[in-house]
């Protein structure tokens, strides 16, 4: 309730300057975004409104030319990986710390987290520094290992959600009805966990198809992916094509989380929850 | 289940009357619950394993190897085995006794053919500004088949009489070492053994950690400002209309910080639209310099933060019941006596956990200084990365995120003490 029914001046005065000062704010938070949007069918090659004209020549650069192909590629391979195991083994984890007799929750829980807390530049270089011993620098294994450390916090959280609104029950009646472990994970918890499931792997895809740092430092010249090509690009000659990249970057990133969270709102309301 | 049912060695139980057997069978009934419960946890614990173990791996070792390079570096202790000896015995006065420049100049020999004299040189170095050529030097003197000895080859060059060669050599050989951690500090050991501040003109570190809090503060104080009266407004609006501002707000949130970053770059040229606006309204008579400068970095930094530090406290508004306010005015307070008295203390925590987590997340920043600051803008992050892709000083770049993890750390502690770790919605 911004405003009383029976408002006073000086009410009024303070509501719309409240209005006035949060529009600001919106355009502050929104116009940086939406920016390069325009810019990338921009015919020339200045960032500078008006527009020359309008083309697809920036996107025919990012999509067209061998070096941002590879680097789609790399981007691809590595988000696919760490969503993977991430989904995998956070989804397992997440079901491990639902149960309120899991040993020592209270020290594994700020551990998982732990990657999301630490500087990045630190894990990135310490990541450089122990897989460069082991034979992991230059790999995609070594990209995709680090990533899974960065991106499993948003599974556990986002699965572990949707597990408190599942009934236990259900698992026993399960078992009791003959089924084993197995079996009834996959014919009655996962079916109705599976928004959740599903949210934390878009949550993981985007957090390594997104991810910059830990890519600098373990990736080899052919490995580059996307955002290092974009790192790349910004710190040599800014080119119209980063703002293609940025906006094919920003749209997968955007259409991914939306579903993410219709999905994790959808888990945590859906029938057969307790 | 077997253990339940009488069986012959139950007999004498039996014998002993009806409350004796349920005795038993109590005691057996819970042995066996506990019997499944351990099962229980441990099929829990293993399901768990699989990623504990990858995390401890991919994440947990890579960090304590990197923090252990801060205190323990055996380059100086492996390629002088022979100078460590020598001079265990010296008490750090004056020059020490010819053995060990005898020791020391056959240890350079044998570092040559094994190809660790460079190693050598770099890390003495770190400790000796301008040991590096002074080292490769000797060496290729010593490498000359000159037919002069040794010790007077050592003597020859003044670099070795000088008297903070040896107090540097000496606590270089001791492989556990605290030099890159005080360095990172602006500290040092003096030669009485105290610990002293490095001259002026070495200190670079504490005031790059006086940056980072400097620009961390004024970017959580910005978002502070810009966004707690739109979660205000968006924690007062009818269900539909919040719901817009909301998508406004996640918009940025859910895009990554280097698409957000390059686009201030685009926004922040000299021709671009900040600089347009800004003369337009009048406020700059001239287009500023806003890329590679101070101010730059907070506003995009600013804008990057935004959602952690409004999201926190909307979700606490929106818990604040509107007859509460309505209660303080009919009881005859004024409005903004209402706000500090009954609504600021109940968002405080909010504001709290809004401001922490800005404030952390501003500490590690990368990403953005590198490419919006100057070179005078750069945080520690910057310089972490710096000296392992320039220097190759791994040491220090270990000493300076054993600090900034110090600090980290340390807020999130608080951040988790009085908040809890709840707080932390990543959605």
């Amino acid at each position: 309730m911004l405003l009383s029914p029976y408002p006073t001046t000086g009410d009024r005065i303070r509501v719309t300057l409240l209005w006035i000062w949060c529009g600001l704010v919106i355009l502050f938070l929104l116009v940086p975004i939406l920016i390069p949007v325009p810019l990338s069918f921009n015919s020339g090659a200045f960032f500078i409104f008006p527009l020359e004209g309008l083309s697809t020549r920036w996107y025919e650069v990012v999509l067209g030319t061998q070096r941002w192909q590879s680097a789609i590629g790399n981007s691809l391979i590595v988000a696919f990986g760490t969503t993977l195991i991430a989904t995998t083994l956070g989804t397992l984890t997440a079901i491990a710390l639902s149960d309120e007799k899991f040993p020592g929750r209270r020290i594994v829980m700020p551990l998982l987290l732990s990657p999301l807390i630490v500087p990045v530049v630190i894990t990135a270089v310490g990541s450089y520094l122990f897989y460069a011993r082991v034979g992991l620098a230059s790999s995609y294994a070594g990209i995709i290992l680090a990533h899974t450390a960065l991106a499993s916090p948003f599974v556990v959280v986002t699965v572990g959600a949707s597990l408190t609104g599942f009934d236990r029950n259900l698992m026993r009646a399960a078992a009791i009805s003959g089924a084993k472990p197995v079996t009834a994970f996959f014919r009655v918890m996962l079916p109705l966990i599976l928004p959740g499931v599903l949210s934390g792997a878009a949550f993981a895809f985007v957090t390594s198809f997104d991810e910059v740092v830990v890519v600098q430092f373990l990736a080899s010249a052919s490995q580059r992916t996307m955002p290092l090509e974009m790192f790349i690009g910004l710190r040599e000659k800014l080119s119209p094509a980063i703002t293609a990249a940025a906006t094919l970057m920003m749209a997968l990133s955007i259409v991914l989380l939306v579903v993410a969270n219709l999905l994790a709102r959808r888990g945590l309301k859906q029938p057969g929850a307790a | 289940m077997s253990a339940l049912q009488p069986s012959e060695v139950d007999r004498p139980a039996l014998a002993r009357g009806r409350s004796a057997a349920a005795d038993a069978d109590r005691k057996s009934v819970s042995a066996a619950l506990r019997r499944a419960e351990f099962g229980d946890r441990l099929r829990s614990l293993l399901l768990a394993a699989p990623l504990l173990v990858l995390l401890a791996l991919s994440f947990g070792i890579p960090i304590v190897l990197l923090l252990s390079r801060a205190v323990y570096d055996p380059t100086i202790a492996d390629a002088l085995p022979r100078t460590a000896a020598a001079l265990s015995g010296w008490n750090g006065q004056g020059l020490p006794a010819d053995d060990a420049f005898t020791a020391l100049a056959s240890d350079l020999k044998d570092d040559q053919v094994k190809g660790t004299a460079y190693e050598l040189a770099k890390s003495l170095n770190a400790r000796l500004p301008g040991a590096r050529s002074q080292v490769l030097k000797t060496v290729r003197k010593l490498g000359d088949d000159s037919g002069q000895p040794p010790l007077e080859i050592m003597k020859s060059v003044p670099f070795w009489s000088a008297p903070s060669t040896w107090p540097a050599i000496q606590n270089g050989t001791r492989s556990f070492t605290s030099f890159y951690l005080l360095s990172a500090l602006d500290l040092r050991w003096n030669t009485d053994g105290g610990i002293e501040r490095v001259p002026p003109e070495q200190a670079i570190f504490v005031q790059v950690f006086l940056r980072t809090f400097l620009v961390a503060a004024a970017v959580t104080l910005a978002t502070l400002i810009l966004g707690f009266p739109l979660a205000y407004l968006i924690a007062n609006l009818p269900k539909g209309p919040a719901a817009v501002l909301i998508v406004a707000v996640l918009l940025p949130f859910w895009t990554s910080i280097l698409v957000r970053t390059a686009a201030w770059t685009v926004l922040l040229q000299k021709f671009g639209l900040v600089n347009d606006l800004l003369l337009w309204v009048g406020v700059a008579s001239d287009r500023l310099d806003l890329m590679y400068s101070r101010m730059g970095l907070i506003i995009a930094m600013t804008h990057i933060q935004l959602p952690f530090t409004l999201l926190p406290i909307y979700s606490v508004m929106r818990t604040i019941q509107p007859s509460q306010m309505k209660a303080a005015y009919s009881l005859g307070a004024r409005p903004f006596t209402a706000f500090r008295r009954i609504y600021l203390p109940q968002v405080f925590p909010g504001v709290m956990a809004g401001c922490l987590l800005t404030f952390i997340l501003c500490l590690g920043y990368y990403i953005t200084p590198a490419l919006i600051g100057g070179a005078s803008d750069q945080l520690i992050s910057n310089f972490i990365a710096n000296y392992v892709n320039v220097e190759l000083n791994w040491e220090m770049a270990a000493a300076l995120s054993f600090i900034l993890l110090v600090f980290t750390l340390a807020l999130f502690g608080i951040f988790a003490r009085i908040l809890g770790l709840d707080r932390l919605k990543l959605v």
